[in-house]
C-alpha cells in the first residue's frame, strides 16, 4: 500500500481512517512518524482551555434570557373567534325557546321537537361551561390576564340564564338548581378584575372545586346527550 | 423533568415555558464553549449564548427532529457567531484571541505559553474560511462527527471532511512552523 496522505493521516488523527490506513500507520514507520507530527500539532491545540462555567451556569442563562424570550398568553382553542358561532346560534335557539315557553298557546312547533332543541341547546352550553371551568381549575398562578375567560363568561352567562328559566319552568328543579350554582359561578368569573392576581384565581378555584360544580356540570351535560340521543 | 430532548423541544413549540427551561439549562454549558471558541472571548460568548437560545425559541417550529436538538442548536450558534465576527470585519476589528487565563488554575509559565499559544491560533484560524472553522473547532474541540458537522453546515459529509481536513492544513501551515521556534 501506498503512504498515507495528509489526508488520510487527518482522518486517523480523528478516528475515522478506514481499516486498511489504520493497519498500514501500525505497520509503516514513515507514516507513524509523519502521523506522529501531525499529533503533537492538533494535541497542543487541545491544551486551549475555555472558561469554566459553574453547574448552576444553564439557570443563569435561563434567568438572563426569560425577559428576552417573547411569550405570548397561552391561547386557548376553544376562545377563538369562531368560538362566537355557537354562541350565537345557541343563544338565538334559547331565545325561540324561550318565546316558546312563554306563550301558553304556542303552536307550530311539537314538543318532541322542542324538547330537543332545547337539549342540544343545554347540551353544547354545558360543555363550553365545562371547558372553561377545566380551564380554569387547572390554571396556573402565572395566567394573570383573565380578559378572555371574563367575556366567555357573560357570554355563557345570558344563555345559562335563559336555560335555567326554561329548565325551572319544564319542571326539572335538579337541572336548573345546577343551572343556577353555574350561573353564580359564572357571574363571579364575568365581574372578576381583567388582571387577576393569584390569590383570587386560588379562591375562585377552590369555590369552583369545594361546590363541584365542574363534576356537577359533567354529569347533567352526560344525561343531556344520552337524553338527546334517545330522542 | 425527564423529557429528551425532541420531546422537550416538542412541548417548548406548543407553549410549555418549562421545557425550554429545561432544553436552555441542559445545552448552556455546550454552547457557551463553542461561542468562545468561535468568538475568542467571554463576553462575547456570553452574548451569543443568549442570542443562541433567542433564535432558537422563534425558530423552534423549524425544528423537525431530523438531527438531534443539539446539533440544531449547534448549528444557530455557529451562525450567531459567524454573524459576530462577519460584524467585526465589516467594523475593522480584529478577531480577538482565545483567553490565556481560561485555565482554572493557570501557573506564570502556563499563562505565557497559552498567551502564545492562542495569539498564534488566533491569526492562524482568521486564515480559514467561515466553514472550515466551524467545521474544524466542531471537530476538534467538541468532538462531532462528520455527520453532526455536516448538518450544522448545512453541506453533504463528503464536504464537512474536507472542511475539517482544510482547515487543519492551513493551521499546520501557519503553526508548525512559528512552533518550531517557539518550542
Amino acid at each position: 500500500m501506498n503512504h498515507l496522505s495528509d489526508e488520510e493521516l487527518t482522518q486517523a488523527y480523528y478516528g475515522d481512517e478506514e481499516p486498511e490506513s489504520g493497519r498500514h500507520l501500525t505497520e509503516c514507520a514513515e507514516c507513524h512518524a509523519a502521523f506522529q507530527h501531525l499529533k503533537t500539532t492538533l494535541d497542543e491545540l487541545l491544551s486551549e482551555t475555555v472558561p469554566e462555567r459553574g453547574s448552576d451556569y444553564g439557570a443563569e442563562v435561563w434567568n438572563r434570557l426569560l425577559p428576552r424570550l417573547p411569550l405570548e398568553k397561552p391561547r386557548r382553542v376553544w376562545l377563538r373567534w369562531w368560538t362566537a358561532v355557537p354562541v350565537l346560534a345557541s343563544l338565538l335557539a334559547v331565545a325561540f325557546l324561550a318565546g316558546r315557553f312563554t306563550q301558553p298557546k304556542a303552536v307550530g312547533i311539537a314538543p318532541q321537537a322542542r324538547q330537543r332543541i332545547l337539549l342540544i341547546t343545554l347540551g353544547d352550553h354545558l360543555d363550553r361551561s365545562e371547558i372553561l371551568l377545566a380551564e380554569l381549575v387547572n390554571a396556573g398562578p402565572e395566567a394573570t390576564d383573565f380578559g378572555e375567560e371574563r367575556s366567555s363568561a357573560r357570554d355563557l352567562l345570558d344563555e345559562n340564564r335563559l336555560l335555567r328559566q326554561a329548565s325551572a319552568r319544564m319542571g326539572d328543579a335538579s337541572r336548573a338548581a345546577v343551572l343556577d350554582e353555574l350561573e353564580r359561578a359564572l357571574l363571579d368569573i364575568a365581574h372578576s378584575p381583567s388582571q387577576i392576581s393569584a390569590p383570587e384565581l386560588e379562591s375562585l378555584q377552590r369555590r369552583i372545586e369545594n361546590e363541584g360544580l365542574l363534576f356537577k356540570v359533567r354529569i347533567i351535560s352526560s344525561n343531556i346527550h344520552h337524553k338527546g340521543q334517545q330522542l | 423533568m425527564d423529557w429528551t430532548d425532541r420531546a422537550a423541544a416538542e412541548e417548548a413549540r406548543k407553549g410549555n415555558q418549562l421545557a425550554f427551561r429545561v432544553l436552555v439549562e441542559r445545552h448552556s454549558r455546550l454552547v457557551f464553549r463553542l461561542a468562545f471558541r468561535m468568538t475568542g472571548n467571554e463576553q462575547d460568548a456570553e452574548d451569543m449564548v443568549q442570542e443562541t437560545f433567542l433564535r432558537a425559541f422563534k425558530q423552534l417550529h423549524r425544528f423537525d427532529g431530523r438531527a438531534s436538538f443539539g446539533t440544531w442548536l449547534y448549528r444557530i450558534a455557529a451562525n450567531c457567531s459567524l454573524d459576530l465576527i462577519r460584524a467585526r470585519r465589516v467594523r475593522g476589528e480584529r478577531q480577538p484571541g482565545l483567553d490565556a487565563t481560561a485555565s482554572p488554575d493557570p501557573s506564570p509559565e502556563r499563562v505565557t505559553r497559552s498567551k502564545q499559544l492562542a495569539g498564534m491560533l488566533d491569526q492562524a484560524l482568521e486564515q480559514l474560511t467561515e466553514a472550515e472553522r466551524t467545521a474544524f473547532l466542531l471537530r476538534h474541540y467538541e468532538g462531532c462527527n462528520i455527520e453532526q458537522i455536516a448538518k450544522v453546515l448545512g453541506v453533504g459529509n463528503s464536504a464537512a471532511k474536507h472542511g475539517v481536513f482544510r482547515a487543519v492544513q492551513k493551521l499546520r501551515c501557519a503553526l508548525e512552523p512559528a512552533w518550531g521556534g517557539a518550542k
